[in-house]
């Protein structure tokens, strides 16, 4: 099974690495090619240097026999053109896309774009953090 | 009319200049805050600091009215794509009109529907193939919707249907003739319109089938 990922950052490069080792044949694309280093040195799977708005570099990437892409640059806005690319231009339904705002995410969730919030996700678990926290009280004062 | 502007550089401030010479009501949003000041200078608080991809800042900005018409002039051709689809799939907004920076993202525009665009490289190399006579067909006039498009071509001496009419004449599927243009004055190509060296002839056509044309009018 192959996968794609696009924007190959801290994310990207983790679930690639993570795909990887689990049997996925899997390429990372990233515009700066010294990206590359984060896959490790003992990467052996595919890595392309390009932008991932250009058609060319998904197709060099093999996205027309890939079953899942992952986008994760930078760009809330760029993974969500690239994310619609792959989906309705390569018909690559699980496309998965990394999307910041909250508010972005949601919309195109509603529209069949598989997101991924990490900014909802830590609000959630940062709230619940201090939910379960076990704060001892300080016993009131009495008035004297 | 009400238009929302998204995108405070060159093109966006001068269209916001005319909109409001011509009386319209506009709004224009512009995220780099040294543009922005400059902005606000001439248009008061008629402009706007922000991302117009964020939902709150269009909210801000009026986009629940809805507007008339958005106008997505940023620098960033994902920017212009996310405003566009919000305007319309969010919020109704019935006309967008999309400044495509980087002419190979077209086809993005084009897949996700939004249209009108406009693209400055396109039409300078457009006028650039107009000018240069070795292209030997010419892209005029691209029919989006329609699928169609209009292209000028040269008859010259060697062209195979030089001294031929146009109903002898084999065109491919999906190709006709629209007119001849000889010695300055045009007129409509019909089946007995002769083709002589030097005509310009407009023909309609599919995408695609420039070749197969060529080959018919010139034999190459």
């Amino acid at each position: 099974m192959k996968v794609l990922i696009i924007g190959c950052g801290r994310v990207g490069s983790t679930v690639a690495k993570r795909l990887f080792s689990e049997g996925w044949d899997v390429t990372a694309v990233d515009e700066k090619e010294g990206a590359l280093s984060r896959l490790g040195e003992d990467w052996t799977g595919d890595f392309v240097v390009g932008h991932g708005m250009d058609t060319d570099v998904l197709r060099e990437a093999g996205i027309d026999d890939a079953e899942a892409v992952v986008v994760a640059t930078d760009g809330d806005n760029t993974n969500i053109v690239i994310g619609q690319v792959a989906q309705k231009r390569f018909g690559i339904e699980c496309t998965v896309v990394r999307i910041l705002d909250p508010a972005r995410a949601e919309f195109y969730r509603q529209r069949g774009l598989r997101t991924v919030c990490p900014t909802s996700t830590a609000i959630d678990v940062l709230t619940e953090a201090v939910r379960s926290c076990e704060i001892r009280r300080e016993p009131e004062q009495v008035k004297t | 009319m009400y238009v929302l502007i998204a995108g405070g550089g060159k093109a966006g401030a001068n269209v916001m200049r005319t909109l409001l010479r011509n009386s319209h009501e506009a709004t224009l949003i512009e995220q780099d805050r040294d543009r922005f000041e400059r902005l606000e200078a001439e248009f008061e608080h008629q402009a706007m600091l922000g991302d117009a991809t964020e939902i709150y800042v269009l909210e801000k900005a009026g986009i629940r009215r809805p507007p008339d018409l958005v106008l997505a002039l940023t620098g960033d051709d994902e920017d212009n794509m996310v405003i566009c689809q919000l305007a319309k799939e969010k919020y109704g907004v019935s006309k967008v009109i999309a400044r495509v920076n980087d002419p190979r993202n077209q086809a993005h525009f084009d897949l996700l529907g939004i249209s009108p665009t406009v693209c400055a490289t396109s039409s300078i190399m457009g006028l650039v193939e107009h000018e240069v006579p070795e292209h030997e067909l010419v892209h005029l006039l691209e029919l989006r919707k329609e699928n169609l498009e209009i292209v000028e071509v040269q008859i010259d001496k060697g062209s195979p249907v030089a001294g031929k009419k146009v109903e002898s004449l084999s065109l491919p599927e999906g190709a006709r003739l629209i007119s001849v243009m000889r010695d300055g004055r045009s007129e409509i190509a019909v089946g007995a319109t002769e083709l002589q060296p030097g005509d310009q002839v407009l023909a309609i056509l599919q995408p695609g089938k420039e070749d197969e044309l060529r080959r018919v009018l010139l034999k190459r």
